[in-house]
């Protein structure tokens, strides 16, 4: 009780307090656009596609259908919540949470770039491990899929999961080492740092075939076509998700688009110098950095939409053939010779 | 003061997993609880400054092995209560675990091992222990890291050996054959007379069934 009332005291001050609200502010700040732009992404998704298609897209839902997004969501709110009657209950539930909490978590370390009034960095986490920070945490994502396919009691669902799971650990592998090579090259496991040391030239022209390599890994990574095969309509229903309704399956749904951007804004950071202009000339730098994350961030989300609109599904094997015995050694090779490159030339860090 | 707390709420979560792998009668929830140990574990980790082991530890322990646990309950058809049947036979082992265990928590506490010192999550500032970690793995202790890599070498090796056997019934595909091949390979052009079919081997060999009168 007196250890109680002494840490009481001592941790509830001003200054803790003030802390926490600013914590929380900022967590607020990030989240709420995130899942914003989540939603619509979902909009641009089907306004892109639909183009492709030669069709309007959503046009009914408010000028352009742009409150289709808002509609979607409010219609799975009310939806009825259905568990099936041979699932485990409780796995049934924490699944989707599983899925959806590691890709918001990810945003902690994103560096928005500079403050236009401030100049200081924005981030909520400036951590030295960034890179490592946002592989870890990603590595989780598979728990909840995996989950659900295994609590929904169900064949498909089993077989999108088991699907999901080896595809997802597999292109994990090779984007390991190409993140690897990017760090060789920055000198730096900081996200800031890695900006930073893009100043000169962004990596995807030194880092080229690094470059194509992480763009089709984030396809298969976040389960997206032309790699979309846990969710393959046409031979497992709908996958992992198949049993799942409602806010429960909102939650998939809402894990998989932030997913999206989420390695969208890593692969810009990455390589597409992340809050840098294309060239530190007079109009390009009058637009703050975060413009600029954000249009790299809807160029590669666009590439996305479009591999969609344009590719075939894989099959399995050609997948996993793809992964392991093409990706794999590529990626080893790449950071050989970035290695030796570094090790003669030096690194490009700022 | 918030560090002390933080820890208190880490080995709470370390304590609350373990018990759940232990007492879960449904494999799928141990493994879930041996899932909030592994990152109450890094969280530890991460507290007393080895931010990089404890990342390592969700990638390795979380984002790998745990996986492939998960796969494999997964896939097996467990039979729940068979492993509860005979829990003296595990006794011996669960005591030499037990008694291993005790004798290196005996060990750290006599020499010191206990680092009371507690610190955040280092930022920018302050030294990376990346790199220190780096310069010991690749000087003082290359051997033990080289001769590591040669283990986990061979228990590659082992597996593909074990598990992998030449099959003569499924049809492979090479994509470089198939995308090399030319129209000469894949087309014949042929010129059959009126009622003499196209004289190719496909035709040789084709039978046709027997038509109903």
């Amino acid at each position: 009780m007196e250890l109680l009332t002494h840490y009481a005291t001592t941790l509830v001050t001003f200054d803790n307090l003030l802390m926490l609200a600013t914590t929380l502010g900022i967590i607020l700040l990030i989240a709420v656009p995130v899942l914003l732009g989540m939603a619509y992404t979902t909009w641009f998704e089907r306004k892109i596609l639909g183009w492709m298609h030669l069709r309007h897209g959503p046009m009914h839902t408010g000028p352009f259908g742009l409150l289709q997004p808002i509609a979607d969501a409010v219609k799975l709110m009310f939806k009825e919540p259905f568990i099936p009657g041979a699932s485990n209950k409780v796995m049934f539930l924490i699944a989707p949470m599983l899925a959806f909490i590691p890709v918001l978590v990810v945003w902690a370390v994103i560096p928005f770039g500079e403050n236009p009034f401030t100049g200081s960095l924005m981030v909520l986490a400036n951590i030295n491990l960034g890179v490592m920070f946002i592989l870890a945490v990603t590595s989780i994502e598979v728990y909840g899929i995996l989950l659900a396919g295994w609590a929904s009691n169900s064949k498909y669902p089993f077989l999108g999961a088991v699907r999901s799971g080896a595809q997802m650990v597999s292109y994990e592998v090779s984007m390991g080492l190409i993140v690897l090579a990017v760090i060789l090259l920055a000198g730096s496991m900081n996200l800031a740092d890695i900006v930073n040391a893009q100043k000169t030239v962004w990596f995807f022209i030194p880092a080229f075939p690094a470059f194509i390599m992480f763009l089709v890994s984030i396809l298969a990574e976040c389960n997206r076509h032309p790699f979309d095969l846990p969710e393959a309509e046409a031979e497992l229903v709908a996958g992992y998700n198949t049993e799942y309704s409602a806010m429960s399956f909102a939650l998939f749904f809402l894990g998989e688009y932030v997913a999206m951007i989420t390695m969208s804004a890593f692969t810009a950071i990455l390589f597409l110098g992340g809050w840098l202009p294309p060239f530190d000339v007079a109009p390009l730098n009058w637009i703050p950095g975060t413009i600029w994350l954000l249009l790299k961030i809807i160029a590669i989300l666009f590439f996305m939409v479009w591999a969609r609109g344009t590719l075939p599904r894989y099959r399995y094997d050609q997948l996993m053939r793809l992964g392991w015995k093409i990706f794999l050694p590529l990626s080893f090779a790449w950071l050989i010779i970035t290695a030796i490159a570094v090790k003669l030339l030096g690194n490009l860090a700022a | 003061m918030l560090p002390d707390l933080i820890f208190a709420l880490f080995a709470t979560g370390i304590l609350v997993g373990a018990g759940l792998i232990i007492a879960a009668r449904n494999p799928m929830l141990g493994m879930l609880g041996m899932l909030v140990t592994f990152i109450n574990a890094a969280g530890l980790f991460i507290l007393f400054g080895a931010e990089f082991l404890g990342l390592l530890l969700i990638m390795v322990y979380l984002g790998a092995i745990a996986v492939m646990f998960l796969f494999v309950l997964m896939t097996i058809d467990l039979e729940f209560f068979k492993l509860r049947e005979k829990p003296k036979a595990y006794l011996p082992l669960g005591l030499l675990t037990v008694a291993v265990l005790a004798g290196e928590f005996i060990l750290a506490a006599n020499y010191g091992l206990f680092s009371t010192n507690v610190t955040m999550l280092p930022t920018g500032e302050q030294p990376q222990n990346i790199i220190q970690i780096g310069n010991v793995l690749f000087t003082t202790y290359v051997l033990p890291f080289q001769l590591s890599g040669l283990v986990l070498l061979t228990a590659m090796v082992g597996a593909i050996v074990l598990t992998h056997r030449p099959r003569s019934d499924v049809k492979r595909q090479s994509i470089t054959k198939q995308v090399l091949r030319t129209k000469e390979e894949g087309l014949t052009m042929t010129k059959p007379k009126l009622g003499h079919g196209t004289g190719t081997n496909v035709a040789k060999h084709w039978k046709p069934k027997s038509v109903a009168k």
